[in-house]
């Protein structure tokens, strides 16, 4: 009888889950990190992909990454705010105005497919250095998210996707990635968590972070005027005047402000709006930007 | 500083040029107050030979001229500068940046070197034209904790003088302030 009893008396989600030789079957077939790519037939591919692409020590190189960004993420009570610029830049040319800067890394619906104004479940990553680093390591990062969730039937902990990454971008350290990203999400494990990752193989948890060229600009704005008990208008209205700062000082950020809202039942969009006229909003009616002048 | 090794920490950038107009410097270690101090003196002659003060927009184009000229010689004066002033007649403030390279620019508000990646960007947002000295003040010192909080090096506080029609006057801060980041 107490066999029985201590057999059917195991909680419901203890039975849905895999028996640990399962589990272990499982964890053990994850593919290795080092994904086959076709690397150039040099001695030493670390320093020939520097001396092609390094634009610091040489301007002339051959190779220009695109660069130059302004992203910011911050927790408050609300949830976390994360608000990026759009432009992408090559060297001195403006690639593109109008890239989207926030990635969602979420589950099977990556939320492309379902314009709809209520949350979408998953987290979101914001991409700043080399873009296609960006693109492609977080659609790798969304694809073994899904995997997670498909193998242990819940979500995977903002912790735990950041671990990913950042051991991603540690096993490729010196072989030229470029990324600096920020994981945002809410699980019921963690609350609120934001990640900053990059590709040195950083990960630090945080309240705030600015991450690109325009950083020390956003966090100018951000840094004086933050508490974690801002309303969620207040939040995000400073979100888009971080950005907006960096974009007016940064040569290499502009374009649109894209903001996002990350919250319990999932990430909201608040808007991808030209810089130009909310720059003249606020010179004009709140006296900022003193320097600029209207008059001709 | 010299080295690794900071040699003084109150030392005084500044050079009043005459009664009204503060010059505040940076650059190159021996350039700077050799530049500042050359500059204050022909300031002075010109006064003494004249008769008459040099307004500030006057002394910010001659500092201008001597960098060029300086610029092209075989040893460059590498000295960036802040120049402010009150004109005594109209009260008239006036704040010019200028840089090694001999630009000139009239400005609002200025910094030079890595400051002004921190401060430019609170300094748009919170400024304008018409606040007295207490909120300029406040301004400031949401310059100097943003600079404690997210540059790397400490830079052992801010002297800080106030120019004025009645002249400069230098005004005590709180430099022991600790800061953290959120």
């Amino acid at each position: 009888m107490d066999k029985l009893v201590a057999q059917y008396s195991r909680p419901q989600h203890q039975n849905e889950l895999y028996s640990e030789q399962e589990q272990q079957d499982l964890s053990q077939t994850l593919p290795p990190l080092s994904l086959k790519f076709s690397l150039p037939p040099v001695d030493n591919r670390a320093s020939f992909l520097r001396a092609m692409t390094d634009d610091h020590s040489n301007p002339s190189c051959p190779i220009k990454l695109a660069h130059g960004t302004t992203t910011l993420a911050f927790r408050f009570q609300g949830g976390i705010i994360v608000c990026t610029d759009s432009r992408a830049t090559a060297g001195n040319w403006i690639a593109s105005q109008t890239v989207k800067k926030v990635i969602p890394v979420s589950r099977l619906s990556r939320g492309e497919d379902k314009p709809s104004n209520d949350p979408t479940p998953g987290l979101l990553g914001t991409m700043a250095g080399g873009a296609a680093d960006c693109q492609y390591w977080l659609r790798y990062l969304s694809q073994q998210c899904t995997l997670h969730e498909i193998r242990h039937k819940r979500r995977i902990t903002v912790a735990a996707a950041s671990k990913i990454l950042a051991n991603l971008t540690y096993a490729y350290k010196g072989y030229g990635l470029s990324m600096g990203t920020m994981l945002c999400g809410v699980t019921p494990q963690e609350g609120p968590a934001l990640y900053y990752i990059d590709s040195d193989g950083t990960r630090l948890p945080g309240n705030l972070f600015c991450v690109g060229s325009g950083q020390t600009f956003a966090y100018g704005v951000l840094d004086s005027n933050y508490r974690y008990d801002l309303s969620e208008e207040e939040a995000l209205a400073l979100g888009r005047r971080a950005i907006l700062a960096a974009m007016h000082r940064d040569a290499y950020s502009g374009g649109f402000i894209n903001c996002y809202h990350v919250k319990e039942e999932g990430w909201v969009h608040h808007g991808f709006d030209d810089m130009n006229p909310i720059f003249w909003k606020t010179k004009l009616d709140h006296g900022e930007f003193s320097n600029v002048t209207s008059e001709l | 500083m010299r080295g690794p090794t900071i040699i003084k920490a109150e030392d005084d950038k500044t050079r009043a040029l005459n009664n009204h107009t503060l010059m505040a410097f940076s650059g190159e270690a021996g350039d700077t107050v050799q530049f500042a101090e050359y500059i204050q003196a022909n300031i002075q002659l010109y006064t003494m030979r004249n008769d008459s003060e040099l307004s500030t927009p006057a002394v910010g184009n001659f500092i201008r001229g001597e960098l060029a000229r300086s610029l092209r010689s075989r040893s460059p004066y590498t000295v960036n500068l802040l120049l402010g002033g009150v004109d005594p007649a109209t009260e008239q403030p006036h704040l010019y940046w200028i840089d090694y390279l001999a630009s000139l620019a009239p400005v609002p508000y200025a910094a030079h070197g890595y400051a002004q990646y921190y401060c430019l960007s609170l300094l748009d947002k919170h400024h304008n034209p018409n606040i007295n000295l207490e909120e300029g003040m406040k301004l400031l010192e949401m310059c100097t904790d943003e600079l404690k909080r997210r540059l790397p090096i400490d830079y052992k506080g801010v002297l800080v003088k106030v120019v004025t029609k009645d002249g400069v006057t230098e005004v005590p801060f709180d430099n022991d302030k600790v800061v953290r980041a959120a």
